[in-house]
Formats: structure tokens, sequence, C-alpha cells
């Protein structure tokens, strides 16, 4: 492949220039400042910060709520793609475009229709107080609204996904005598497994992350009810700003981790895609 | 094992992909169904396969009830148009797939599936391509190794659905000699779904043509191609040239000069002759009353005969193939006059 040079040097390098400098001012530097006000005080304390009781509920809680929300987005998200990828039914652009409406939703929003839902003065909140259920300011709450902010992360990769993948390979599976779990298990699966890895990643990051849904019906209760995003904005409020940044930093960790693996999947799914292509 | 389709009815919303369908395929039969796109053949071959549904008819499989079987109790080996091969897996894995998804209690050991997807293999002459993937084939090779995979399970009936149809000229006229020979060998009821008249007429036994969703003849390549039972079948089978004769005081006029070939009735009015191009003689001179007058326009002489495309003094061009032997003997030129007289008619309709 080769590109035409029409441009003059000095547009060519004012346009990088442009692009590395805004990288640099958005992206370098917030996350150098991140790992530095978090190391400012030496590594003892930075580890001491994060060994925090509170912190470490925090933690806790993130990954509990990631490991309950993921796996059922990935079943929805299978279930959902599977269903509009593969059959026509009355309702499926409805379907399509429920499916997008927590990403065009501010999260508070989404935070506040839980609110509304299960709180004191909300629609069920009554019942669920009178049978000793308490959803709203607990666990409980963070999770139902995590798994509402990330369900279409998995549907929405797989969509396309078996969208052009068609149903021919299914169908030859059935006239060859699968049933339909082993055409799921053997055929579907292994076809959207790359698709699949990168929506369960994007999912695992937005859940372990969000901050407004979760800010909404959480209630702030230190070691309770505080994610790590929660626990992030308490420190700093209280202007511990050493802890802050130490827990700030597990996020970029994170957010770092999943983007080298977003980059590797999709390295190994462009690969795989343009093998399809060829065909 | 003979397939009888009774009846069928299926419609896509508003749109009727079969209407009323119905024709038997008798063992070891290897049947064509023909016709343009949109004629509801792959959605026959889909229905006989149980892929879909009927909305109403009969299926019979050796005269039972075919309808509430499920895909793999009707025991029916599919070709897809695109293969359809299982791009992750192997070739081998590809083919042994049906053998390994049966039941354990009537699954093969796996030595046996060994062989025998070898000996499939060697039956589509590939033996050599088991560890490759699908991407690394051939589209010729894909579809053979498609056809070794419908194989495998051991299948009553093989339906095809546009088996060649994404294919290149060379390797399809190929490919449908070797499916008619492998036929020939196996004598498996085979059914294939195909667009192209060409391939209908050189490998079926007997050919199903269909246009809207109906059944318009059913019948040898010779009875489609020679007596086709209407005018679609009979466009779709081949080049064919119309002409409007009128019948006064009893015979039959094209053009201005009375025809004799066909021994005319004195209560028609008018007729629509319809001549195949190889069914006229042309000459330099005159040969009686029934010669038409005609400019050559195009000679094509690359083929097996040669296409002259001549404009006749009235009435439409005419498409005219005369053998090459003939070409020599008559060393035409473009820009010429000639004279055409039909030798025979394929089909007539009548006015009275």
């Amino acid at each position: 492949m080769s590109i035409t040079r029409t441009e003059s040097p000095v547009v060519r390098y004012s346009l990088i220039g442009i692009a590395l400098s805004y990288l640099v001012l958005f992206i370098f530097m917030p996350l150098f400042i991140v790992f530095a006000s978090a190391l400012q005080k030496g590594i003892a304390v930075y580890l001491n910060s994060l060994t925090d009781i509170d912190t470490i509920a925090a933690i806790k809680l993130t990954v509990i709520t990631a490991l309950i929300a993921v796996p059922l987005n990935l079943v929805f998200g299978v279930a959902a793609s599977w269903a509009i990828a593969k059959f026509d039914f009355r309702g499926k652009n409805l379907l399509l475009t429920l499916i997008d409406l927590p990403l065009s939703v501010s999260p508070v929003i989404s935070g506040l229709i839980f609110v509304l839902l299960f709180g004191l003065q909300g629609a069920f909140g009554p019942w669920l107080r009178d049978h000793g259920w308490r959803i709203i300011f607990a666990p409980s709450a963070i999770i139902i609204a995590t798994i509402f902010v990330t369900f279409p992360m998995v549907a929405r990769e797989l969509i396309p996904v078996m969208k052009a993948q068609g149903n021919d390979e299914e169908e030859a599976a059935i006239t060859l005598g699968a049933s339909g779990w082993k055409t799921f298990w053997f055929i579907t699966l292994p076809n959207i497994k790359w698709g699949l890895l990168y929506g369960v990643i994007l999912c695992n990051a937005r859940a372990m992350g969000e901050f407004g849904a979760v800010s909404v019906v959480s209630g702030h209760v230190r070691g309770m009810t505080n994610t790590l995003p929660l626990q992030i904005e308490i420190l700093y409020n209280e202007y511990n700003f050493t802890a802050a940044f130490a827990a700030a930093s597990l996020l970029a960790f994170l957010a770092l981790f999943t983007l080298v693996i977003k980059s590797l999947v999709e390295f190994r799914f462009r690969a795989e895609l343009k093998a399809e292509r060829k065909k | 094992m003979s397939i009888e389709v009774k009846n069928i009815v299926k419609t896509f919303d508003s749109f009727k992909a079969l209407d009323d369908v119905s024709l038997k395929v008798e063992t070891g039969e290897l049947i064509a169904l023909l016709g343009p796109s949109g004629s509801g053949k792959t959605t026959l071959l889909r229905i006989i396969a149980g892929l879909d549904t009927a909305d109403s008819g009969e299926i019979l499989f050796s005269g039972n009830d075919a309808r509430n079987k499920k895909i793999k109790d009707r025991n029916v080996g599919f070709v897809f148009q695109h293969y359809a091969l299982f791009r992750h897996m192997t070739v081998f894995d590809n083919i042994a797939f049906g053998l390994k998804v049966k039941p354990k209690h009537i699954r093969l050991p796996d030595d046996k599936i060994k062989a025998k997807v070898k000996e499939l293999l060697n039956l589509v002459q590939l033996d050599w391509v088991g560890d490759r993937y699908p991407s690394q084939l051939s589209g010729g090779q894909r579809q053979r190794i498609a056809l070794a995979r419908a194989l495998a399970i051991e299948p009553k009936v093989l339906l095809l659905d546009e088996p060649f149809g994404s294919l290149d000229a060379q390797v399809r006229k190929e490919l449908r000699h070797w499916l008619r020979r492998f036929h020939d060998d196996l004598h498996i009821t085979s059914l294939f779904v195909t667009h192209d008249q060409e391939e209908a007429l050189e490998v079926a036994d007997r050919i199903v043509v269909m246009n809207k969703g109906r059944v318009e003849q059913i019948g040898t390549p010779q009875e489609v191609y020679h007596k086709p039972a209407n005018v679609f079948v009979l466009n779709f089978l081949g080049n064919v040239n119309l002409f409007q004769g009128r019948v006064i005081d009893g015979k039959l006029y094209l053009g201005n000069a009375p025809n004799v070939l066909q021994g005319s009735k004195s209560e028609i009015k008018s007729a629509n002759l319809y001549i195949r191009p190889h069914q006229f003689d042309v000459a330099r001179q005159s040969q009686g009353d029934n010669a038409i007058k005609a400019t050559v326009k195009y000679i094509n002489p690359a083929g097996s005969s040669v296409k002259l495309d001549l404009s006749p003094e009235s009435g439409n061009e005419l498409h005219v193939e005369i053998t090459q032997q003939e070409f020599s003997q008559l060393q035409l030129i473009k820009g010429e006059d000639v004279f055409v007289v039909p030798k025979d008619v394929t089909f007539c309709e009548y006015e009275i």
C-alpha cells in the first residue's frame, strides 16, 4: 500500500505535532501526575494507603461487582446478539435501540432510575422495606446499577460479528445432525470468541470504573458501599491526596492493562477477520 | 429414497415464495431445480431439508410423511451455495463433524471415524488437504470438501443449493461433469438448484423449471428444451426468435411471404412462432416463398457454432446460429443480404 504524499512537510509535521501535544496534554501528563502524586511520599506510604481497611473494602466491592456484572452481561450479550443477528422477529429494532439505552443516557439518570424504583419513596421501596430487604444504599444497588450501565458492552461487540457471519455454518451443523447446544458450543462460540473476549474486556473496564450511576445509589457508606472510584472521590475530598492517587493508580493500571489486552485482541481479531474476508 | 412434495405453499410476509408446488423425485435420480432468482427453488430445497417449514402441503420421504421429522432424522445431506465450511476447523475435522456429534451409543470409534474421513477425502480426490483450513483451499476444492462433509453421515438424499454458483466458468464446467460421474457411481437421490440452464441441461436426469413460486414444467432435458410447455420455459432454456404471423385464407404469413411450415387452421387469425437460433437455413439466394430477406449486422465466429445477428426488412432482429462448416461455405461478410428459412418451430401460440 502506498500513500501519495502531496502535503508539504510543514503541514505533515504540524499535524503530527498537534496530535502528539494533544496526547501529551490529555493522556500522558494526567497519567504521569497520577503515578507521581501516588508515589510522592515514597513507596511505603503508597502501599500503606492501598492497604487501608476502607480502601481494601472498596477494592473488594469493586471486584465482586465486576464478578457478578460481567458474567451476567456475557450471558445476556450472547443471547441478545444471537437473537438479533440470527432471527427475524417483531420488535427487533426496538430491542436494538433499548440495548443502546444505557450508553445514551447520563449515568446519573441511570442511577436515579433505581433510586426511584427501589428507594423508600420509590415504586417498590415500601414493599422491600416491609420484607426486610434493603437495596438502595447497599451493595446490591451498586451491582444492579453496574449491570444496567454495562449491559450493552458485550452485545454491541457481538452483533456486528454475528451478523457478518450469518447462519450458514450453524445450518450446516444442524443438517449434519448436531443438536442446538452442540452447534452453539462447537460452531458459534469458536467463531465469536475474539469478539466475545473484546466485549468482556470493555465490559469489565466499565464495570470497575463506573462512577456516576454507582454514586447515586451507593450512599457512600465507608467500608460498606464504596467502590474504588467512590473511595477515590472521598479520599480526595478529605485532602488525602496521596491515598486518593494511590487508589487512582490502581484504576489507571486497570486501564493500561485493558488497553494492552484490547490491542492484542484487536490484532488477533483483525487477522481472523482478514482471513474471513479472503473466503 | 424417493422424495415427494405435494401442494407446498410458503409465504414470506406478503411474498408468495412457493405457490402450490408438487413434484416427485424417484430413488437414484439427479434432478435440477431450474429457475431465475426469486423463483422459489432454494426455498423448496430448504423445506425438503427441514431448514424451513412450509405453510401447507406435504413432504413424503419414501412415502412417509417427513413434516414432523427433525432435520437430523431426515437423513439429508445439504451442500450450501457458499460451502458453509467451519472456518475454525481443519478439512479433516469439517468432514468428521457429522460423525463426531452423533450420540455416544451410535458414534463410531475414533479410528473408524479417521478411516471414514480418509475414504471420503479420496472419494473427492483431495486426500492431501486433510490438515488444511478452508481458507487455504480454492473454491472448487471447498465445494468438494463440502460435498464430502455432507456425504459423511451417509444421507439417503443429497440436496445441493447452487453448488457451482460461486465458482468461475472453467472450474464450474469441470465440477459439473465430475458431479454427474459421481452421481452415476453413487446413485444417491439428488436434487440441485441452479439458475444456469446449460448446467441443468448437461447434468440432470430431469429438470424442474420454476418461476415465481410455481412449477412451469417437469421433464427430461430434451423435453424441456425441444418441447417447452410455455413461453417462459422456452425463453429461459435458450435464445429464441419471435415471429408474429398473420393467417390469411388459411395460410400463415411471416412478414409478406406465406409460410408453409404449419398446417394452418381457418379459425386462427394470428400466431406467435418461436424459433430457436439453430432452426434456420441461411442461403445467398431466395429458396421459395417463405424465405426472409435480411442484412447481416454482426458475426461472432468464436465457438462451436457461428452466431449471426440479422436485420430483416420488417420485424425484430434475428439471432441465427449456423455451423462452422456452413459459415465457411457461405463466406458471409458483414453488411450483405442473405435469405433465411425457418426449418422448424419450437413453440406456437395461436390466437383465434
